[in-house]
């Protein structure tokens, strides 16, 4: 009896280990595929979104390829339930239910990320970058190697979504080529979300919380959009149409800020403009996107 | 000293734009010299400035400069004399000799980030940059106490966004970033141009306490006349990508403003009346 179980708890803790150097050689290989990008971008002076979309086409054959090692042709996608993954592994080990296991190892992996990520950003290197991000010209005459952060950045970026391409896969038990379509716009979906929710004002780890924020709102609208019948085929669809109307949102405000002064002015004064200075203010600062949510954005499109 | 040695430099070779920024430009700026430059547009005032800080590479010519102390290579060499050519250094690894302020307030600085931010960055110009947290507790006293030589009340406000701030009180704290660490030169490309009057002589004024108290080797390209005499030791006026008048010390400071629309007339063969040094 209790050799039996120490054997399922090695096992386990087995599987647990190689799941965790999956994850790794999954960040490793994502930011080689980043210092690609970053290399077509800098190097040989691609433009950003078209080094991404470069890289992004080259790796679906190797994706293909890796999928189908073993199986003597290439393939476009890979079930892992004969294996087991890191998800199953760990419910060996404590029997609490998938759905709790999911839930813990998601919520630590966020917790990480975010502390990860705001402790990068207030180091030298990071404030580096996030110059890089604001002003290029400002940056160089500082000293920074702007080439350098942004490959960096790249390779930073891409090994994030490498781990979160990974994590998916256990989580779904399969692997496909396609589930990588329609991230980007469900990405930008959760930071638009998440600036709603925390604007500009708040401190940076509270904004990086936000984007957590925005992507499980984003996917309980999903969810209710399945709960409403709605065909899978054609959430992505509304996604879309939710990002432009959401992206559109701060133009609308100033077009109807910019016709209530007009209305106004014939009014009362000083009071309606100093407000609508405001408005433009905040509106201003809410379109310069911040360097992190630039990145963000960029490793989107170069994503595995 | 900095020394440019037969610079050529042409924009757009080979097309119907050809321009001819810089022809066999030749000049030994002395250490601690502050020197003004004029001419009119076109005359390679800024293209001078930007060969000088790797923006551009120049075809042909020579960029040394001396006194250079760290660099890997000369460590090796025992006959190390601190003379460097830089004409092939990047322009990013140039900036730890070289400290820049531009014509536009928003270009110096990055809005996004707050001042003790952007200050911190400017702290670490020519330094590796690593993973030890991006401000010292004691760099923010060193800081306040250089704000407080603005007098823009700017040292209160060390975490405000810089974007917040206005184009005078922006170009002050680029001009304060560009000689925290001293630089061997320091390139002013009409850094007044952008603000009203009254600004551009607080920011002037400003430019001449900071270069005359730390001994700053300065470059400063202006359009006002006025200024061109009543700053700096040393005056050069530029046409068509050359050096046609170098002045320094007492006969500068003697020199009027006819005296140099005189100069420029006696050079150009008419071509000046419209252009945007009368009006200054």
């Amino acid at each position: 009896m209790t050799l039996s179980k120490d054997f399922v708890a090695k096992g386990a803790a087995q599987g647990v280990f190689m799941a965790i150097i999956a994850l790794f050689v999954a960040m490793v290989v994502g930011g080689l595929a980043g210092l690609v990008t970053g290399l077509l971008n800098t190097k040989l002076k691609i433009a950003p979104i078209l080094a991404g979309i470069l890289t992004m086409t080259g790796l679906y054959s190797i994706n293909m390829f890796i999928m189908g090692i073993g199986s003597g042709n290439v393939k476009s996608n890979l079930g892992l339930g004969s294996i087991g993954t890191l998800f199953t592994k760990i419910e060996d080990f404590m029997p609490i239910g998938r759905n709790w296991v999911i839930f813990i190892v998601g919520a630590l992996s966020v917790a990480a990320v975010i502390g990860l990520i705001y402790w990068f950003f207030g180091t030298e290197t990071g404030s580096a970058m996030r110059a890089t991000g604001n002003n290029e010209k400002m940056a160089k005459a500082q000293g920074i190697n702007t080439q350098g952060s942004k490959i960096l950045g790249l390779v930073l970026s891409n090994a994030f979504v490498a781990v979160s391409g990974a994590l998916i896969t256990f989580q779904q038990s399969n692997a496909s080529n396609t589930m990588g379509v329609g991230s980007i716009v469900a990405g930008l979906a959760a930071i638009i979300i998440g600036e709603g929710i925390i604007s500009g004002k708040f401190p940076f780890w509270a904004r990086l919380m936000s984007v957590a924020l925005g992507s499980v709102i984003y996917r309980i609208i999903i969810s209710f959009i399945y709960l409403a019948g709605v065909n899978s085929e054609y959430v992505k669809l509304l996604t879309a149409v939710l990002v432009v109307v959401a992206l559109s949102i701060p133009l609308i405000k100033e077009k109807i800020s910019k016709t209530a002064r007009k209305s106004k002015k014939t009014g009362s004064g000083g009071n309606a403009d100093n407000t609508s200075v405001k408005e433009e203010k905040i509106a201003d600062e809410s379109s310069v996107a911040d360097s992190t949510e630039k990145q963000e954005k960029e490793s989107a499109v170069g994503e595995v | 000293m900095l020394e440019l040695q037969g610079i050529h430099k042409t924009f757009n070779i080979g097309t119907v734009n050809e321009k001819k920024a810089l022809v066999d430009l030749n000049i030994k700026v002395n250490d601690g010299d502050f020197i003004t430059v004029i001419g009119g547009n076109g005359a390679g005032k800024s293209t001078m400035l930007n060969i000088i800080a790797g923006v551009f590479q120049p075809e042909e010519g020579k960029i040394i400069i001396d006194g250079v102390e760290s660099n890997k290579k000369a460590k090796k060499d025992n006959n190390f004399n601190g003379i460097v050519d830089i004409t092939k250094m990047p322009e990013y690894k140039r900036a730890s000799l070289i400290g820049r302020v531009f014509q536009d307030p928003m270009v110096g600085t990055a809005a996004n980030m707050s001042i003790e931010e952007n200050l911190a960055l400017a702290n670490r110009r020519g330094k590796k940059r690593g993973l030890r947290w991006n401000i010292k507790k004691e760099e923010r006293e060193f800081f306040r106490e250089k704000l407080k030589m603005l007098d823009l009340n700017l040292e209160d406000r060390l975490t405000t966004k810089v974007g917040l701030l206005s184009g005078g009180q922006r170009q002050a704290l680029t001009l304060l970033m560009a000689s925290l660490i001293k630089p061997k030169v320091l390139l002013l490309d009409e850094h007044t141009a952008a603000l009203d009057p009254k600004t551009a002589g607080k920011v002037l004024n400003l430019t001449d306490e900071i270069t005359t108290k730390d001994n700053i080797t300065t470059i400063m390209i202006t359009h006002n006349m006025k200024d061109a005499i009543k700053y700096g030791n040393r005056l050069i006026m530029m046409m068509n990508g050359a050096i046609i008048y170098d002045v320094c010390g007492e006969e500068k400071k003697n020199l009027t403003v006819n005296d140099l629309l005189m100069k420029f007339e006696q050079n150009s063969d008419g071509e000046f009346a419209n252009d945007r040094m009368l009006l200054s």
